[in-house]
């Protein structure tokens, strides 16, 4: 029996571990108070309260999405269950993909356009008032842009006259890492998410 | 100092990038048609180089940065970053590169240096850079001169992954080892391992490289790749092996799968069984020491 005293059960936070900083997010989940669980399989989607696609390769992700045949697991979870999306999760959380198109999981109403700063060289570190949290710094990293936001989806931070930071339903996205800086607060306001 | 370095706003999205490709496939490719075959198999990034690291060994000659036409035109094709080598201590190539826009610039002992003294000093630059390491000495020596990701250089182009093993379980080790020290001990450190006296404080307070490490040159089997990373490895380069093989796709992907699931043995025996055969090995015992790739650089 696990001791059940004073403080309430932490959330479990998957962090689907394909490719990518799932690391960087495992870290910033703990920071933020939740206990972070390292997703590659189906059968571990039933052990975890919410999911957290990181930053990394979107169609790398799709790939083995695709060869383990996750891709309507994870759907089905998202569709009762939060998920936070960066960067490449940003990607395969939206509606539509562009440039090229892709598949994604359609949990939010947004329309995402990949590497769409440009290159590496085009990546960057901006300061961002996010609304609830404050300054914010935003890490881009050859990062989507959020082109279309539907009626539904509510922008919490934008850049350059784009939202990078958006909430619909359960469900969050960032088009930036919140995971590369110290800063949990964002990962903070996901795990909060799951408390309710 | 080296904590202004590794605080700095380039160097910081530098080794970013390093992070995205954590726990994927970087594969050699000689044109934008292999690039094409690397991604649909999964591979998290490309590396365009002039010829595969076994080709190079078998022609002989000098091997140099990849023509651009080509490097333009995989940056074309894939929607994954390019990286690109550059000879060890070639700053001009290295500057081509950058001004082509290529993602990552990999300053390679397997092309033929271009200096046998000095590196590129790649700290002004802003496209990062990854260089190969055998023990932990060098690899701090090149994030002193600003490298933003390190892979072991392993013995590109053998199929045999002796050399990485050695690479990744020395730097591995010797991590460890610094974590044990006092302080003051740190300063002689620094002098054995010939290594910036900041960064060898780093590692001992850390335990670990202030970036990705990632293992490259010899791995030739789904579980090779699984080996280097419960070894420590964060990504597998994979050079002759994949475009070398009967079957570039189906063992592209086979070496992708053992290396998302090297945690899991049955993963790793479903993607052995895909793939038929690795490519014939070399045993780096009897390549002549002036034909050893690994010892490039210091």
């Amino acid at each position: 029996m696990s001791d059940s005293t004073s403080s309430p059960r932490k959330p479990v936070v998957g962090v689907l571990a394909l490719q990518g900083d799932y690391e960087a997010h495992a870290r910033a989940i703990e920071h933020a108070g939740g206990l972070s669980r390292e997703i590659n399989r189906a059968d571990q989607l039933a052990e975890i309260d919410g999911l957290v696609i990181p930053g990394g390769e979107s169609s790398t992700m799709l790939k083995l999405i695709d060869y383990e045949n996750l891709f309507e697991p994870l759907k089905t979870f998202g569709q009762s269950k939060p998920v936070f999306g960066t960067c490449a999760g940003a990607i395969l959380i939206a509606r539509d993909v562009i440039n090229p198109s892709q598949a994604s999981f359609d949990l939010m109403d947004i329309g995402v356009e990949r590497n769409a700063y440009g290159r590496q060289r085009d990546s960057h570190i901006v300061a961002l008032q996010a609304e609830g949290l404050g300054e914010l710094e935003a890490v881009f990293i050859r990062a989507p842009i959020i082109r279309r936001v539907g009626s539904e989806v509510k922008v919490l931070a934008s850049h350059r006259g784009d939202a990078v930071l958006v909430t619909q339903g359960l469900h969050m996205a960032a088009t930036f890492h919140p995971e590369l800086t110290a800063d949990s607060r964002v990962h903070r306001m996901f795990v909060e998410r799951l408390n309710r | 100092m080296f904590g202004s370095l590794l605080q700095d706003e380039q160097f910081r999205l530098k080794v970013g990038l390093a992070e995205m490709l954590k726990g994927g496939v970087i594969m050699d490719v000689v044109n934008a048609q292999q690039a094409q075959i690397a991604e649909r198999s999964g591979a998290c990034a490309v590396m365009a180089l002039v010829k595969v690291p076994s080709d190079i060994r078998k022609d002989g000659g000098v091997a140099r940065m990849s023509p651009i036409s080509v490097i333009r035109e995989i940056m074309n094709t894939v929607s994954i970053p390019v990286m690109a080598k550059c000879r060890i201590g070639h700053f001009i190539e290295a500057r081509v590169l950058e001004a082509l826009g290529v993602d990552y610039i990999d300053e390679s002992e397997v092309l033929t240096p271009a200096d046998e003294e000095n590196h590129v000093d790649k700290r002004d630059f802003k496209v990062p850079f990854v260089c190969g390491a055998r023990n932990l000495g060098e690899a701090l020596r090149r994030i002193g001169e600003g490298a933003a990701m390190i892979r072991t250089k392993g013995e590109a182009g053998s199929g045999n992954v002796v050399e990485a093993v050695r690479h990744m379980r020395t730097i591995q080790r010797e991590m460890k080892a610094l974590t044990m020290l006092r302080s003051d001990e740190l300063m002689v450190a620094a002098k054995t391992h010939q290594a910036p006296f900041e960064l060898i404080e780093w590692v001992s307070k850390h335990g670990k490289l202030p970036v990705p490490n990632f293992s490259a040159g010899g791995v030739a089997t789904p579980a090779d790749a699984a080996l280097v990373m419960a070894l420590g490895a964060e990504t597998v380069f994979v050079g002759s092996g994949i475009f070398k093989s009967d079957e570039p796709e189906k063992f592209a992907r086979a070496i992708v799968k053992a290396t998302t699931y090297w945690k899991d043995a049955e993963k790793v025996l479903e993607a052995s069984e895909e793939l038929p055969d690795g490519m014939k090995g070399l045993d780096v015992s009897k390549i002549p020491l002036d034909e050893l790739m690994a010892t490039r650089g210091w």
